[in-house]
């Protein structure tokens, strides 16, 4: 990890109507750190990403990427630039099966581009790679799920699709919206190593999570928004130890539970 | 006594089905047969048409037929694959037609370069006209499409260009009508078969994924627009080649290349066929198009029964013909107790 | 001036015409294309009820109004219900319908120049040095006695309410409640009375011919696209801005290029504001 500065995100705002959803949020995030980004619901953090990646507009800020400004561009520019998201609601092409679904981002301009995936990218034959990025993400490859259809797998697999798809274009930065919601304990444990393999490879990752315990296990630096606003920020202690972050968490079990942990 | 015992359908795959899936199938000749005869019965079917129908107006029917074949299968395209309803056939068929013909009649070029020219340059300029529609999801490309033949249709009209309500006279024909024939019927086969494999072709699959979910395309860092872009170009490319194929054969070229029934009777002939089975239309056509001949004498009564029809499969038996005979032919059915 | 009347009288009639495919695909985003045959059907009811019985006008007008809104419940009720949701077979079908009914129309003689409704009042007015005749007058005035009596019962009554809360959230209004289906029924009951409204009040200053059909729903289309789909403010305020361009270009270009201003209106409204004036579309698309 180092200290360059990767993402950085000015000023964000951002009205539905007459409600404001953000509010002069700003933060930075650095070269291959993992960035939790937690709140309780409604504090603004689903559209923090819809910002940045560009599926909305915001209203006013900016958001600076390596040093250039990519806020105003359109959604797909961003992607291609490497910023890649998984979406809460998992969407996965319902119809094709799990290793067809890879295909539609291994045919991207980026994919394409960056290529490379073991003798894949521009000319090699998709399915093969994708089956190989799907091995890399937890399905088993000599099993018949890669080759389900999407609509039939379970969660767990969706959610691993979901990240599948960022990975097949080779990101620099993946934006990941409450990947371990909806699932069990220990399909979350087996997610914990799996993002921690993805930093040691070398990609920067936001999370979004309101599943502390584990998120804390992984994340380098904790950012806490409420109704829009920027509370605090700093490692998983200094923001557990934080006054503002108890009272928006007020009566809340789980955070009890992770300070007696930490 | 009442009869309290309760049966359900069930649905078997016949044993042939799954011995033919993957390599098995080249196994035995009857594996083999049972594979090809489809395909075979169609190809076959569709080149033995000219031959085997009494008489030179039934043969023209045979073409008329192929050019509603290659709508079709562009509305099938488009609607079940890319997710853009199209309710303008007759723009596409008045673009390449109009093209067509004042290539032929203006600049003299013959029939083996108009239909290629036209069909290019018709599926651009579509593209190009039908383009701002394209970001959006939802009804606003079947109402644009809905309009552009209307309005063209009365700008001609109004305007008094391209030979205005007369239309464009003396445009040549093909060199005979056997060429004329099989042209048409080589291009409907080459159409299906070549949108049967391009949208099992990766670019196929990106296609779908737009239909399905447009928001994780843009999140992997592809322009829908782009891609649909490129759909239309196809979709509107088949329309224009039946159009310039179309004015060869009345050769004339006038407004009533934008009349209802080509927007119609493909969506028509694609809803009994079977929607998204790209079959199924050319089957719809095969049904329709001698029905509406032999309506012909009662005039617009033809788009009244396209449209009852079209409205009665799609609220009663929105499978369509093509997918109940492919389940009639891979499974068998039988009731069992509950 | 008289483009400032003319186009006014323009706008309301514009106005009729889209309030009813506003209201339907507001209420439940069935896009009606079968809307300019509801338009044109009601004209030719009226006149059979007319001419052909022998009956009152108004007592004609109102049957009209009756049977045109059953008809809009029983279409919803027996076939679009259907096919609700699948956005490509509600397209079809409704359009399917609107062919059938128009061009049945064309089929049973229906066409030509002798269909003719007498108009409410005969004579005309000088306003501001201009003649106007009544019957533009009468259409100014019920148009925004409609829209005026739309908008208190949206916002007054149980069932107008009902309808609001549908159109804004639709699981939200069943959570609640509300019949979806029922109120679906309704709206498309009432925008059919509306297009009816719309071919008794405009079809006396012409003659009712089947074409009309096409030219009512391209008009009534742009102007709801224009708007933004969904929201009727944002039509009346439309059916006033293509009503006014319309006007403009048959003073300065000539009478043919009516249409084409509705065509380029959609598409500069596509490309500039896909949303329209006043559209949820783009807001509901945003919420990833």
């Amino acid at each position: 990890m180092s200290e360059e500065t990767i993402l950085k995100v000015l000023n964000a705002t951002k009205t539905f109507g007459g409600v404001t959803a953000l509010s002069r949020v700003s933060f930075e995030v650095r070269q291959g750190e993992v960035l939790g980004i937690i709140g309780p619901n409604g504090s603004g953090k689903t559209t923090l990403i819809n910002c940045i990646t560009g599926f909305i507009k915001m209203s006013e800020g900016e958001v600076m990427y390596k040093g250039k400004k990519i806020s105003g561009k359109s959604a797909h520019k961003i992607a291609d630039m490497g910023i890649t998201r998984t979406f809460q609601i998992m969407r996965p092409y319902y119809t094709l099966p799990a290793y067809k679904n890879l295909i539609i981002p291994l045919f991207a301009p980026r994919a394409k581009r960056t290529g490379g995936w073991r003798g894949g990218g521009k000319l090699g034959d998709r399915d093969t790679v994708s089956v190989d990025i799907l091995e890399e993400i937890g399905f088993e490859r000599d099993s018949f799920v890669p080759y389900k259809i999407a609509s039939t797998l379970p969660t767990g697999y969706l959610k691993r699709l979901e990240l599948a798809r960022c990975l097949a274009l080779k990101p620099e930065i993946i934006l990941c919206d409450e990947v371990f919601s909806g699932l069990s304990m220990s399909e979350i444990a087996s997610m914990v190593p799996l993002i921690e393999r993805l930093q040691m490879d070398g990609i920067t990752i936001v999370m979004i999570e309101h599943r502390l315990r584990e998120l804390f296990q992984v994340a380098n630096r904790v950012m806490v928004l409420n109704f829009g606003v920027k509370l605090v920020e700093g490692t998983p202690e200094e923001v557990m130890a934080d006054e503002k972050v108890k009272e928006a968490y007020f009566g809340s079990q789980e955070v009890e539970e992770v300070m007696n942990y930490a | 006594m009442v009869n309290t015992e309760q049966f359900r359908r069930e649905r078997l795959d016949r044993g042939i089905k799954i011995r033919t899936d993957g390599l098995y199938a080249l196994m035995s000749w009857r594996e083999l047969s049972y594979l090809t005869l489809p395909r075979l019965i169609l190809i076959v079917g569709m080149l033995l048409l000219p031959l085997i129908v009494p008489g030179m107006y039934w043969q023209k029917v045979v073409t008329i037929l192929c050019i509603y074949a290659l709508l079709a299968i562009s509305f099938d395209f488009l609607a079940h694959y890319v997710g853009l309803v199209s309710l303008g056939g007759a723009f596409f068929i008045g673009a390449g037609g109009y093209l067509a013909a004042i290539l032929n009649s203006t600049y003299g070029f013959p029939p083996i370069l108009t239909i290629p020219i036209a069909t290019l340059v018709g599926a651009a300029v579509c593209t190009l006209l039908l383009l701002p529609c394209l970001p959006l999801r939802g009804v606003y490309f079947a109402i644009v499409t809905l309009m552009y033949p209307l309005v063209l249709a009365r700008i001609i009209e109004a305007l008094d260009i391209l030979g205005g309500t007369d239309g464009i006279v003396g445009v040549d024909s093909f060199a005979n009508r056997w060429v004329e024939q099989y042209a048409v019927i080589a291009m409907v086969l080459l159409a299906l078969f070549g949108i049967r494999r391009l949208v099992n072709l990766d670019i196929g699959l990106v296609f779908r994924a737009v239909m399905d979910n447009d928001q994780a395309v843009r999140a992997s860092g592809m322009n829908i627009s782009y891609y649909k872009a490129i759909a239309v170009f196809i979709g509107s490319a088949l329309g224009c080649l039946g159009g310039a194929c179309l004015v060869h054969i009345y050769m004339w070229c006038g407004i009533s290349l934008f009349a209802l029934d080509f927007s119609i009777l493909p969506i028509a002939a694609t809803v009994i066929g079977g929607s998204g089975t790209l079959v199924g239309p050319v089957l719809g056509c095969l049904i329709l198009v001698p029905i509406s001949e032999l309506l012909r004498e009662f005039g617009t009564l033809r788009i009244v029964f396209y449209s009852l029809i079209l409205m009665g499969f799609i609220v009663f038996r929105s499978e369509g013909l093509m997918v109940y005979g492919e389940r009639k032919y891979h499974q068998f059915q039988r009731w069992v107790k509950v | 001036m008289d483009i400032l009347i003319y186009g006014t009288i323009n706008s309301v009639a514009l106005a009729l015409m889209a309030l009813g495919f506003a209201l339907v695909y507001g209420i439940s985003r069935v896009p009606n294309f079968a809307h300019g045959a509801i338009y044109v059907l009601s004209g030719f009811i009226t006149w059979t009820f007319l001419r052909g019985l022998g009956l009152n006008y108004a007592l004609s007008i109102f049957l009209t109004m009756l049977i045109i809104g059953i008809f809009g419940a029983l279409l919803y009720q027996f076939i679009l219900i259907r096919v609700r949701g699948i956005a490509i077979s509600e397209i079809i079908a409704s359009y399917a319908m609107g062919l059938a009914i128009l061009e049945g129309l064309r089929w049973g003689g229906f066409k030509g120049m002798s269909y003719t409704l007498p108009v409410f009042a005969e004579g005309s007015i000088l306003i501001g040095g201009i003649p106007v005749d009544y019957q533009r007058i009468i259409v100014v005035g019920i148009g925004g006695a409609t829209v005026a009596s739309l908008w208190l019962f949206t916002h007054y009554t149980r069932l107008g309410l009902a309808l609001r809360g549908m159109a804004q959230d639709e699981r939200a209004a069943l959570m609640l409640g509300i019949d979806s289906d029922f109120m679906a029924v309704v709206a498309m009951a009432i925008g059919a009375m509306l297009a009816g409204l719309a071919g008794i009040l405009l079809l006396p200053l012409g003659n009712i011919v089947v074409e009309a059909g096409y030219n009512v729903l391209i008009l009534a289309i742009a102007v709801c696209i224009v708007g933004g789909l969904g929201s009727w403010m944002g039509a009346v305020l439309a059916a006033f801005i293509i009503g006014f361009a319309q006007i403009l270009t048959v003073v300065y270009l000539g009478s043919h290029f009516q249409m084409v201003v509705a065509l380029l209106a959609i598409i500069f409204t596509l490309i500039l504001k896909p949303s329209g004036l006043f559209g949820m579309q783009k807001q509901l698309e945003e919420r990833v």
